[in-house]
């Protein structure tokens, strides 16, 4: 490539210039890129094990998941479906319905007949599938927005804010209630609204404003130099930037997806077949809510699952931040 | 102005960049709802010429529009007014028009890529001007990648190549390093081997020794002789450090306020100052001899911002041979006073 006439490298040892292995690089491109990647996810590793908290959310989430795991394991051997099916299952081995906890039905039954546990672990999976679904939808559109807004500037910039402060505005369980008497929400659908509102929302706005202490970082201007164009600029170096903060708000998403659906669901307002929240409802409506502590496994269960799960996801955000932001960070001294 | 400011050793086909009356302002306390009133005179109406392999030195305080000059050349930001024309290969518009020098202003799209691959430069800060998340290999190849030269395996010789140029040795225990584990002097190798990877015929050089310790500054400035010597690359040379600029530079510009004031041959210019602000800067270089008694520089006040500055000379204020006649005239033109010693200043 560049031959300079009257310069010639630094001789190496025996005085022959160093040889580059070209093809023995070639090769380490991608175990190179591998091994960096896994470095750097030993060192988050490493920071976020050693927060209490963090150690903590893993377990609860994992627990859940297991949960979700273990229903259609569970359908398939030992739970015939005419009796433990979380909608449509009828206990006919008990006199009174809601049934008090036994052996066959480790959560009682509910007020149709349902065994409680079956409809908890059924729910685990799509509560899941709604906070991630959300999460994801959240952050790929605040992190694209809060890039954009704070690249171009402008008029761009006062549009996008301008919007998120009326998503800000919008107050949003009030605005599902609506939006569920006029169409038929689903969980894709609710997880798609609640994307978009956080994504337009307060999540934009806080990323935009680290995108602003990005966007002039002289590697930025260096990038320009170099011939990269906007698209460049935005997707290669801003956003890159940006994902660890994007992280943690997408787990502070998760938390408010499920806490959403769980209001709705109680409200009856939600188009799903069962969920935690559907469960506190059926409770409600049957009136055993009012009952004291007498029914308790048809609210405690459904109840702490929703409490469980939120402070999880909540907590690992929490010690996600301390990776993400080293400011804080214990010292080690 | 500009015809007079002919550099003679090389002929007009060999000028890479000629500037001339080049002015740049930032509004000031501009908002939503206010039109500026006032302006920063970054750069005031400066002309100057590089031919291919010239080196030319840009000198002045903090704040004098030396770093404003240099992006300006890069195409970072825009002028205000006045041109500068560049004689680029690869930059001509069609058939026949090889070597017909191009406006700074009419480059745009497929040209600016080309401009891109012609046109480069060293940033002053080796801490920041490389995205802390991307590799060494990721950061050099970033020009080859976006103006699609090469396939990723030839860009990883090419890398390879450019980093042994550097000093880099040997490139596969670089190529994958990230940024922050590389030394400062390291990291500025990394960022002149980005400015080179594309075979540029012009770099603009923002202070790129000035973050680092003395004894890399050497190295660095050894390195970037050789290669500005066997590439036979042309240099804008922006520094503070007048010591700096006569190792690195044929020639020496001396900046003041946004103005050229004075302008030479680097020995010429060193051994004779003419301008007043010159010879401050010069009586101010520390020598190292312990029974040297230096004579206090004789000028006063501080370099202030250049917000709507009067129509008479830019150093009046601070000047020690200052008449009436500077303060009643606007800035003195630009004249040579001795052969290729060009001076602002009416006193001299």
């Amino acid at each position: 490539m560049i031959t300079p006439p009257n310069y010639t490298p630094v001789p190496g040892p025996g005085s022959e210039p160093p040889v580059m292995e070209v093809g023995h690089s070639r090769i380490r491109l991608l175990w190179a890129r591998t091994r960096l990647a896994l470095h750097s996810f030993r060192t988050g590793w490493s920071i976020f094990m050693e927060s209490r908290i963090g150690v903590l959310s893993l377990v609860i989430i994992g627990i859940f998941a297991i949960m979700a795991v273990v229903h259609p394991i569970l359908m398939l051997t030992i739970w015939d479906v005419d009796t433990y099916d979380p909608v449509t299952g009828y206990a006919f081995d008990q006199v009174n319905q809601p049934a008090a906890p036994s052996w066959r039905h480790p959560l009682g039954t509910d007020p149709l007949g349902r065994d409680v546990l079956s409809q908890l672990l059924w729910s685990t999976r799509s509560e899941f599938v709604l906070g991630i679904t959300a999460a994801l939808v959240t952050v790929a559109i605040a992190t694209t927005v809060g890039a954009v807004s704070a690249y171009y500037g402008g008029i761009v910039d006062v549009f996008f804010m301008r919007l998120a402060d009326l998503f800000i505005a919008l107050p949003g369980i009030s605005l599902l209630i609506v939006l569920s008497a006029l169409f038929k929400l689903n969980l894709f659908y609710l997880a798609l609204v609640i994307g978009i509102l956080g994504g337009f929302g307060g999540t934009a706005i806080i990323l935009k404003s680290q995108a602003l202490s990005i966007k002039v970082k002289p590697y930025i201007e260096a990038a320009r130099v170099a011939g990269g164009g906007h698209f460049h600029i935005i997707f290669v170096h801003i956003i890159p930037n940006l994902l660890p903060l994007s992280l943690l708000y997408m787990m502070f998403t998760v938390t408010s997806a499920i806490f959403a659906e769980a209001v709705l669901s109680f409200l009856g307002l939600l188009d799903v077949r069962m969920s935690w929240g559907i469960m506190i409802h059926t409770a409600n409506t049957g009136g055993y809510l009012m009952g004291g502590t007498r029914y308790w496994w048809l609210v405690v269960p459904a109840g702490a699952s929703i409490t469980l799960l939120c402070s999880a996801f909540y907590l690992g955000g929490r010690a996600l931040d301390e990776v993400v932001n080293p400011r804080l960070r214990r010292r080690h001294d | 102005m500009e015809a007079s400011l002919a550099h003679t050793p090389s002929a007009e086909t060999e000028r890479l960049v000629s500037v001339s009356g080049l002015t740049r302002q930032f509004p000031v306390g501009r908002s939503l709802f206010r039109r500026a009133t006032s302006f920063i005179h970054a750069v005031d109406d400066v002309s100057f010429q590089l031919s291919r392999g010239d080196s030319l030195g840009l000198v002045g305080e903090s704040g004098c529009g030396k770093t404003t000059v240099g992006k300006l050349l890069v195409k970072l930001i825009e002028p205000t007014s006045g041109h500068i024309t560049y004689r680029l290969p690869g930059l001509d518009v069609g058939e026949g028009t090889e070597n017909v020098p191009v406006e700074s202003a009419d480059i745009s799209g497929g040209q600016l890529r080309a401009f891109r691959r012609q046109v480069q430069m060293i940033f002053q800060d080796p801490y920041e001007s490389m995205n802390p998340r991307r590799t060494i290999y990721d950061t050099i190849a970033e020009p080859l990648a976006v103006q699609g030269m090469g396939t990723v395996l030839d860009r990883v010789d090419m890398v390879s190549e450019i980093l042994m140029l550097v000093g880099l040795t040997p490139p596969a225990t670089f190529l994958f390093r990230h940024p922050h584990e590389l030394s400062g002097g390291q990291r500025q190798r990394v960022a002149i081997a980005r400015a080179l990877v594309v075979e540029p015929s012009f770099v603009v050089a923002d202070e790129p020794t000035s973050m680092l310790d003395v004894s890399s500054r050497t190295g660095i400035m050894n390195l970037m002789q050789q290669l500005a010597h066997g590439l036979g690359i042309a240099y804008l040379y922006v520094t503070h450090d007048l010591a700096v600029a006569r190792y690195m530079c044929h020639r020496i510009a001396v900046m003041y306020l946004g103005k050229i004031v004075e302008l030479g041959e680097t020995e010429e210019l060193l051994r004779n100052p003419l301008h007043p602000y010159t010879r401050a800067l010069l009586s101010a270089v520390p020598v190292p001899d312990p029974g040297h008694r230096r004579e206090p520089p004789n000028i006063v006040g501080d370099l202030t911002a250049p917000i709507d500055p009067p129509a008479r000379c830019r150093f009046y204020d601070r000047c020690p041979l200052a008449t009436h006649h500077c303060r009643d005239n606007p800035h003195p033109a630009f004249e040579e006073k001795a052969p290729d010693h060009w001076v602002a200043c009416y006193e001299v």
